[in-house]
């Protein structure tokens, strides 16, 4: 293995530090055998920061997002959010899901309320002025009184997003949450959530396989191998927003980032 | 309109046959009576009371039996979905019974409680219970694990998470529970009351006992007809609205 394979030491963020993982560690064990899904992983998060964490499917990305989300305990090693260790969900953190995971009961006013009625101080009439506020700005005012099943994939994703955004966290938690959805829309939506993420300054941790979708939203990429899931490198990125998806200069981080991706998972298939 | 007139179409036609096969002679009167000698003897039945203090004798027991059977059912459902030795002990004995018609209960409710009330109340409640529970279990555990998923991060927990979503998570499934539990109480009530003569109340499945004893075929028919009916009211009073409201908001029941 050698020196390449060891936890890569971050460079410490500029303060305020929002989020801090600190030597987590866990590990599943199944009927096939125990997998090591995250080893010794470190790593900062300032706030108003937007961090994509990359990585090929194993490589524990999802894992640290549920442990960072309070989902998940981690073995061993601790998640700070603004210094308080993290022992359960919290309304600081919210969390998109791949599936919009939308309450088929409720209308789509009705979800975006769901996360305010148990936001503590709020009268009825605040929370459905939030939430009304919110499906405007992810463009779905008019959508209110619609059922969950007459939107699209695109739609369901923007009403998450507005659940999310309802109850004010500080953090945002995305897992892949634009990846089954088709290409046309992805793009629209990463307009938005820049606009979003510059409008209300959360700080996000975005978790995806797409390297060129982690260059266009996040201010650092973080690039993350397999078996055992550990921090390979990561990648400030400094360009201009909003950035393009289709953008040249974007197009060549990605391919840097791409090609060091490759790396991982060529030394991982010489083991 | 058109799909009324299909409905009243359907019937008539239906009436006709019975009318044909009834006039054909082939049958006794005593065996087969003219749709008219049916509508006769209801038309009387109704005049004089008889139909409406059965009706609201039969009824009576059979929501106090309902009620209470979905109200130990239900929680004991939710209990199962949730813990693995309720689902293994409870549980199993649910399927069980289930498996039990409930027409057998009613020796052993006789021997308990005698010609009364309470054996006409254990019969519908034993009949009801083991469905609505094996529903309720199997809708709790058919919930997507990402709706619990996305209401712990927005911070719901115990009570709000069971009553907010767990509960309306399942309601499809509860729903079809319900019905069953429904029908299932419905079935148990008329098998006590054609067996269990009792001086409390006369209610519908005594009238068609007591058909049976005066061999009046036009009493049995027509009181058939009645229970037929009632059931038909009763799903649409019950569980039309839920189903339609589900329909709506799930986008389910179009093909």
């Amino acid at each position: 293995m050698g020196g390449a394979t060891a936890p890569v030491q971050l460079r410490l963020a500029p303060s305020p530090v929002k989020l801090a993982v600190e030597r987590v560690t866990k590990e599943f064990v199944t009927k096939r055998g125990t997998v090591h899904a995250l080893d010794d992983v470190s790593l900062q998060v300032t706030a108003g920061e937007f961090v994509c964490l990359v990585g090929p499917s194993g490589c524990g990305k999802s894992t640290l997002l549920d442990i960072i989300a309070g989902l998940t305990r981690p073995d061993m090693g601790k998640v700070l959010a603004d210094g308080d260790r993290i022992t359960g969900p919290g309304r600081q953190r919210l969390v998109m899901f791949q599936e919009p995971a939308l309450f088929p009961w409720l209308d789509v006013l009705g979800n975006v309320m769901f996360g305010l009625k148990l936001t503590p101080g709020l009268t009825p009439s605040e929370r459905k002025e939030r939430a009304q506020h919110f499906l405007r700005m992810v463009g779905l005012e008019s959508f209110a009184r619609a059922n969950v099943h007459e939107l699209s994939g695109g739609m369901k994703q923007r009403v998450a997003l507005a659940r999310a955004l309802a109850p004010d966290p500080q953090m945002l938690l995305m897992d892949e949450p634009f990846a089954a959805l088709d290409a046309i829309t992805r793009e629209q939506l990463y307009d938005d959530i820049q606009q979003i993420w510059q409008a209300t300054r959360k700080t996000i941790v975005f978790v995806t396989h797409n390297v060129r979708e982690a260059v266009c939203l996040g201010d650092r990429v973080i690039l993350m191998s397999p078996r055992p899931g550990r921090i390979r490198k990561e990648f400030p990125i400094a360009l201009p927003r909003p950035r393009d998806i289709n953008g040249t200069e974007l197009a060549r981080h990605a391919s840097e980032i791409a090609r060091a991706l490759k790396d991982t998972v060529g030394t991982e298939a010489q083991r | 309109m058109k799909r009324a007139l299909i409905v009243f179409v359907f019937f008539a036609a239906l009436t006709a046959m019975w009318s044909v096969a009834a006039a054909s002679g082939r049958w006794s009167a005593v065996l087969l009576p003219p749709p008219t000698q049916v509508a006769e003897y209801l038309w009387s039945a109704i005049r004089d009371g008889t139909v409406l203090l059965a009706t609201m004798v039969t009824l009576k027991r059979l929501l106090v039996g309902y009620v209470v059977g979905v109200g130990i059912g239900l929680p004991l459902g939710l209990l199962m979905s949730a813990n693995q030795w309720v689902r293994d002990t409870a549980g199993a004995l649910a399927l069980g019974l289930q498996t039990l018609p409930s027409v057998c209960w009613v020796p052993l409710a006789l021997i308990w409680f005698g010609q009364s009330e309470g054996a006409m109340l254990f019969v519908v409640v034993m009949g009801t219970v083991g469905s609505v529970m094996i529903a309720t279990d199997l809708g709790a555990r058919n919930i997507p694990p990402i709706y619990a998923r996305a209401a712990r991060t927005m911070g719901s927990e115990g009570l709000h998470k069971w009553t907010r979503v767990i509960l309306p998570a399942s309601l499809p499934f509860l729903v079809s529970g319900m019905k069953q539990g429904w029908a299932f109480a419905w079935r148990s009530l008329m098998a006590a009351e054609i067996y269990v003569t009792i001086l409390t109340g006369f209610g519908l499945g005594h009238l068609l006992h007591y058909g049976r004893e005066l061999n009046a075929m036009d009493q049995v028919i027509g009181i058939m007809l009645v229970i037929v009916l009632i059931g038909l009211i009763a799903d649409r009073i019950l569980f039309s609205p839920w189903e339609r409201f589900m329909h709506e908001r799930w986008g389910t029941g179009r093909i």
